[in-house]
């Protein structure tokens, strides 16, 4: 080709071509995925957030003031206030799996965009940080917006709250990592179907979201206690009320991170391998 | 002079559990060079592409590319190599331009180089009318030309297509073809895959031809046709189900037969003498065809198969 590159340093010149740092790997290919977004962010809003503001509507103040008025709320708390910081991490985990099930099967099969990144000066490991990057900082931004929409309803009561943001963004990523081990494993999106079906619509009704899960039947109670969505909300909750460290509850802060550090650290470390196999075989 | 040589594989070996896809295949690619793997559908030709491309580990045998082991220098080979892989690859959300500005960045190329490089390719792809177009409604044709384009973004010094023109339409290849040739007479070194011979015998100095995962043969288009056929050969075509029925009165026409489902072979030097005895052998041919050799007699030749089915 004729134009030539200017600069010796440039990576067009022939010869051994200047490696790229992790965060030079990284950032190009973020800009994949925010170029995409420039298409498609119209209706990633809508879609996102028209759902969290309409359960905020309903459920915060249409059931809220039923609640609020036959009992005086949850524990003393307004049901508003006590319902927001649950619509955060439910739509968080909703976001969350909305990235990882067809958004992935996309890049790994139908437009193998992926491969198109592995056949540059990058690894598996590139790939998946950069994808993460991108939908954690979605999450973190869709939730900081719907924390600012609910304090105009009088929903949220502490500054505290903000922590909201990292909270969901981690436990956002509790089910990011392992649904993109399962994405790179499956062959087939009917999966996704049923992980819609069968896993987030219960974990939505019943992880604490609307209510205790001490209002759940006895049997019915431990099954919260393992799902990422459950350690997220109470994790949250007293941080929304204006006590992070929630006194009451000992160290069930430290227990709640620890679990959804280890759902991050666990399928992050089966999407690499999963990832590797389908993508360098 | 192995500073020359790009490509350097021996013992090369890839197996997907049971199945071996490459059975030890021995190939030297130097700087300059145009070379093809000729081959039918599923002799291997892709999976040695995709070790090449250092995207695909070896199983066995010993792969240089540009002097390095893929094993442990994948991302600096990858950095000096265009790789046009037999699927497009493309993402259809985005424009043509965007396409190409996304990728150039995954090679660490700066928005400036980016852009002032898509300029340019997009002109030598003749897709400039196009760039700000998504890429889905493209034709055949325009998506794998967007994809050349996109695999030359960091001005590499090895070209790698896989099958660059398979499913395309006649014209649309000849468009390709021209702009393969250019960049082959701008000495960019291409290795490319095909099972047309055609193709083969357009753009490749040098090819080896594969079958089920091994080299059985190698040398130019030229004295591949010299070595392992004829210089003519007469197609006969008769109005029967077994055109085996044929053989005999044939035999002894030529060098030697070859007996197809729809058509007689025929390899001799002088085509024009054996028509003529053909037409004096008392069998009543529907037609009767004289051509010159090509790659796809010597496949025959040598697998007993056509390239194509």
């Amino acid at each position: 080709m004729s134009a030539l590159p200017e600069s010796p340093r440039s990576r067009l010149v022939h010869g051994e071509r200047r490696p790229l740092s992790a965060v030079e790997r990284t950032w190009g290919l973020v800009g994949f995925h925010l170029t995409l977004l420039r298409r498609t962010w119209r209706g990633l809003v809508v879609s996102r957030f028209l759902t969290p503001v309409l359960f905020l509507a309903a459920m915060g103040i249409g059931i809220g003031r039923l609640v609020d008025r036959s009992s005086g709320g949850v524990a003393g708390v307004p049901y508003l206030q006590y319902v927001v910081p649950g619509i955060v991490m439910a739509s968080a985990m909703q976001w969350a799996v909305g990235e990882s099930t067809w958004p992935v099967m996309t890049l790994i099969k139908w437009n193998q965009m992926y491969a198109a990144m592995l056949a540059a000066p990058t690894r598996v490991a590139d790939v998946l940080r950069a994808h993460w990057v991108v939908v954690s900082f979605g999450i973190a931004w869709g939730s900081g917006v719907f924390i600012a929409i609910a304090a105009l309803f009088g929903g949220v009561r502490s500054w505290w709250a903000l922590l909201g943001v990292p909270i969901a963004v981690l436990t956002a990523m509790a089910f990011v990592a392992p649904l993109f081990w399962f994405a790179a494993r499956t062959d087939n999106e009917e999966g996704f179907t049923t992980i819609f079906r069968l896993v987030i619509t219960p974990l939505m009704l019943f992880s604490g979201t609307f209510f205790p899960v001490s209002q759940l039947p006895i049997w019915l109670q431990p099954v919260a206690w393992v799902t990422p969505l459950w350690h997220g909300t109470e994790l949250a909750r007293p941080a929304f009320l204006g006590d992070p460290l929630d006194p009451g509850h000992g160290a069930g802060w430290a227990i709640h991170l620890a679990v959804l550090t280890a759902y991050v650290v666990v399928g992050g470390w089966g999407a690499h391998r999963a990832f590797r196999a389908r993508l360098e075989a | 002079m192995t500073d020359d040589v790009l490509l350097s594989a021996k013992g090369l070996t890839k197996t997907f559990g049971d199945f071996t896809a490459v059975d030890g295949i021995d190939v030297e690619v130097r700087r300059g060079e145009s070379f093809g793997f000729l081959g039918p559908n599923g002799a291997g030709k892709s999976s040695t592409m995709r070790m090449v491309a250092a995207v695909s580990p070896v199983t066995s045998g010993e792969l240089r590319i540009f002097g390095q082991d893929p094993a442990t220098h994948g991302p600096a080979i990858r950095a000096r190599l265009g790789n046009c892989p037999q699927q497009d690859r493309l993402d259809e959300e985005l424009s043509v331009e965007e396409n190409l500005w996304v990728y150039g960045r995954f090679f660490g190329l700066t928005r400036a180089e980016v852009r002032a490089r898509a300029d340019e390719l997009l002109d030598f792809a003749q897709l400039t009318e196009r760039r700000k177009d998504k890429v889905e409604p493209l034709s055949g044709g325009m998506k794998r030309r967007l994809v050349i384009a996109r695999s030359l973004i960091n001005n590499p010094e090895l070209l790698l297509l896989d099958e660059p023109t398979t499913g395309l339409d006649p014209q649309a290849r000849h468009v390709l073809w021209d702009r393969l040739f250019r960049l082959k007479r701008q000495g960019v070194t291409l290795i490319l895959t095909t099972h047309y011979m055609d193709e083969a015998e357009q753009l490749c100095d040098r090819l080896v031809v594969m079958d089920h995962g091994r080299i059985v043969a190698e040398g130019s288009p030229r004295a591949l046709i010299q070595e392992h056929s004829t210089r003519e050969v007469v197609e006969v075509r008769y109005d029967v189900d077994d055109h085996g029925v044929h053989a005999g009165p044939l035999e002894g026409i030529g060098d030697r037969l070859e007996i197809l489902p729809d058509r007689v072979l025929i390899y001799a030097d002088d085509g024009d003498a054996a028509a003529g005895a053909v037409a004096r052998s008392g069998t009543e041919p529907l037609s009767t065809l004289v051509r010159r050799s090509t790659l796809e007699d010597v496949f025959l030749h040598l697998t007993g198969r056509t390239l194509v089915d």
